[in-house]
């Protein structure tokens, strides 16, 4: 690997760690879409910024992508309360808005600077390495490292100074206005951060694919785990092997980064989607048949213990019988009652079905509910 | 420019007139369909589909070969229509909820478009001038003949919501009772989904993938605001969406950059903020009045024992 490849996976592991962070609370508090708005509207915030300043590498343009982060969410709130509007028509009626007004003033007053909104959706990691970071004439890494890690350290910060208050403002905002908190300062806080976030993740993915970035990862981890700590910790990883496997398939097939990541964050998604430990759809799928067979069996069990020792055990603790009376095929029936035969529960005499002690016990212990 | 050269230039202007015209269609098909969103609460479905059909545009034109808006537009219909399978089986089978399915299926869609479009740029035959158009939306580009496929496959449409006009009214606003007379709530969902999905692969030419959503959800909330049936609601927001067409056509054709699919969607926000403000029953401005009058009407009634207050 060259210096740049590794740089270029450095900045896009730095952005994905970034922005699962605040993503996870983004998820847990039902705002995902919220990233979507802010994502498109901070290019408003980059487009005043440069007009004041002139300079694409400002941080006053972090300080305006911020605040018109905020202000989004803001009118978001705002036209929610009027009630003349639901939630979600309120975030698709803002950000549309506010991006036609930044790609207005693009396109009349920013024509000939380098600020178009090709580079702004969709974003050019590859170009990071050569935009470095050289104060005072000492070359210090790429510019994205330094910006990405600052980034990561705020929202570490962040986190952990209100991990408590996050955690219960998230999961009962109820409580945590009892105890004294804010939960609309938290909010708003939180906001900020993932308006920082996306600016800086700008650079690096575009801003279609920073949804990506924020979403996928706490999605993926939100199906692993139910413990808030553990999701934060699992969403970082899935951002940064997101980052790193997509930063490899780009590298195989010769294609966008950014595109490779979201791709690549698309698929890990998938994986848990379908072979998470308790939540994935093959686990549920197994746990469905397992529960259907016990489920036969002790219906089998209540059936012979009903039956025994009355005048017609003989027909109807028959296998050939259960097919009739329990209205099983004789394939599952046979299934059932070696399942049980397995288990200790009964015993076969020939065609006729013979409850153990144990399979009585644990028959009578059913029938008693 | 004056009005009086503007509209010389809307009736005599070829560019002009077939935007106008392109706009106009596609304002009334997607202000039709986004009454049904906003009343199902799915505005937000649009902005995701719009995302997700990137992949689709792209792949279609990878394997023909042809820009033909009717080949892109299957693709992106495609695509657009898969998403929405996706995010209802994460949203069913999993804890995930909508906002995060919605979010996470853009994203990752447009990200495989994004991919696919690396290819596409890569075809010595095919400069991706017609797929760029796709991202941002283009209306200049569109030619007569655009708009005639739109406003057939726009008729369609409309068609479909008048033919079943009784079963959407319902499944909209109660579903558990159209399912309990026995409608075929699934289907019914199923086919109103997919008249979005044409409506958004439409307008994908015009305005664009980032600001396809405003087209579906502006014009549906400024006519939700001036009353309550839905007949009403309905035939407000085609013409909200015809105006805005037209009106974002107009302006951008009299000023210096003014790209027109953005300046569309500030025309359709427009008439949102009048409509918020000033509609009689429920706008603001309005109930603030209503308000105003009662306190007075209030604080001049004299108590009732004459004593003073």
């Amino acid at each position: 690997m060259s210096q740049s490849q590794i740089e270029i996976q450095l900045i896009a592991a730095l952005t994905a760690a970034a922005c699962a962070l605040p993503g996870v609370f983004l998820v847990l508090r039902r705002m995902a879409m919220l990233s979507d708005a802010i994502s498109h509207t901070v290019l408003l915030g980059i487009v005043i910024g440069f007009f004041l300043v002139g300079d694409l590498h400002s941080p006053v343009l972090v300080l305006g992508a911020a605040a018109v982060g905020v202000l989004t969410v803001s009118l978001t709130a705002l036209l929610e309360r009027t009630r003349l509007v639901k939630e979600d028509a309120a975030i698709g009626l803002v950000f549309p808005a506010l991006f036609s007004i930044a790609v207005i003033l693009i396109s009349s007053y920013a024509g000939n600077v380098h600020l178009d909104t090709d580079a702004v959706l969709l974003g050019e990691i590859a170009f990071a390495p050569f935009d470095r970071f050289t104060p005072f004439g000492a070359d210090l890494g790429a510019r994205g490292l330094w910006v990405m890690g600052g980034i990561l350290l705020i929202n570490l910060t962040f986190i952990g100074l209100f991990y408590k208050e996050l955690k219960l403002s998230t999961f009962d905002a109820g409580l945590a206005v009892a105890l004294g908190l804010s939960p609309v300062l938290l909010h708003y806080g939180l906001m900020a951060l993932v308006s920082i976030t996306v600016v800086g993740a700008f650079n690096v993915t575009g801003s279609v694919l920073v949804v990506a970035l924020v979403v996928a990862p706490a999605a993926t981890a939100y199906l692993l785990t139910d413990r808030l700590a553990v999701m934060l910790l699992l969403s970082v990883l899935v951002g940064i092997l997101g980052a790193v496997s997509g930063y490899w398939l780009a590298f195989l097939l010769d294609a966008s980064i950014a595109g490779s990541i979201a791709a690549m964050l698309g698929v890990w998604f998938g994986l848990a989607f379908l072979f998470a430990p308790y939540r994935g759809l093959v686990a549920g799928f197994q746990r469905r048949v397992r529960q259907k067979r016990e489920f036969a069996v002790m219906l089998l069990a209540g059936h012979l213990l009903n039956h025994e020792n009355s005048p017609q055990a003989g027909v109807e603790n028959h296998l050939e019988h259960l097919g009739d009376h329990l209205r099983w095929n004789a394939d599952w029936a046979r299934r059932v009652v070696r399942q049980a035969q397995q288990a200790g529960l009964i015993t076969l005499e020939g065609q006729n079905l013979r409850l153990t002690p144990a399979g009585r016990r644990q028959a009578q212990k059913t029938l008693q509910f | 420019m004056d009005l009086l050269q503007l509209l010389h230039n809307l009736i005599f202007d070829y560019t002009l007139r077939t935007v106008a015209a392109g706009s106009a269609v596609l304002g009334v098909v997607s202000g039709v369909l986004g009454v049904y969103a906003m009343l199902r609460r799915q505005s937000l479905l649009g902005d995701a589909i719009s995302h997700a059909a990137l992949p689709g545009v792209v792949l279609a034109f990878l394997l023909t070969r042809s820009k033909a808006p009717l080949v892109l537009l299957i693709g992106a219909g495609l695509a657009g229509w898969l998403a929405t399978a996706a995010m209802t089986s994460i949203i069913r089978s999993t804890r995930i909820k909508q906002d995060s399915a919605l979010g996470l299926v853009l994203s990752v869609f447009f990200g495989v478009g994004i991919l696919l479009l690396t290819f596409a740029q890569r075809l010595p035959d095919a400069r991706q001038a017609g797929l760029d158009t796709y991202l941002f939306g283009q209306a200049a580009t569109l030619v007569e003949r655009d708009v005639f496929s739109i406003a057939g496959l726009g008729a369609a449409a409309l068609l479909v919501i008048v033919l079943f006009w009784k079963e959407f009214k319902l499944i909209s606003f109660d579903r558990e009772f159209a399912a309990s007379m026995g409608l075929a709530v699934n289907l019914l969902d199923a086919i109103l989904t997919t008249l979005m999905v044409i409506a958004i692969a439409l307008g994908l030419q015009a305005v664009g993938v980032v600001l396809m959503s405003a087209m579906l959800i502006a014009p549906a909330a400024a006519a939700r605001q001036w009353t309550d049936r839905l007949a009403w609601v309905v035939l407000l927001a085609a013409s909200f969406g015809a105006l805005a067409g037209v009106g974002g056509a107009l302006i951008s054709s009299a000023g210096q950059g003014l790209s027109t699919g953005p300046t569309i969607v500030l025309v359709a926000s427009l008439l949102v903020l009048i409509s918020l403000l000033f509609a009689p029953a429920r706008g603001l401005l309005p109930a603030w009045l209503r308000q105003f009058r009662h306190r007075r009407a209030l604080a001049l009634q004299p108590p009732a024992n004459g004593e003073e207050p």
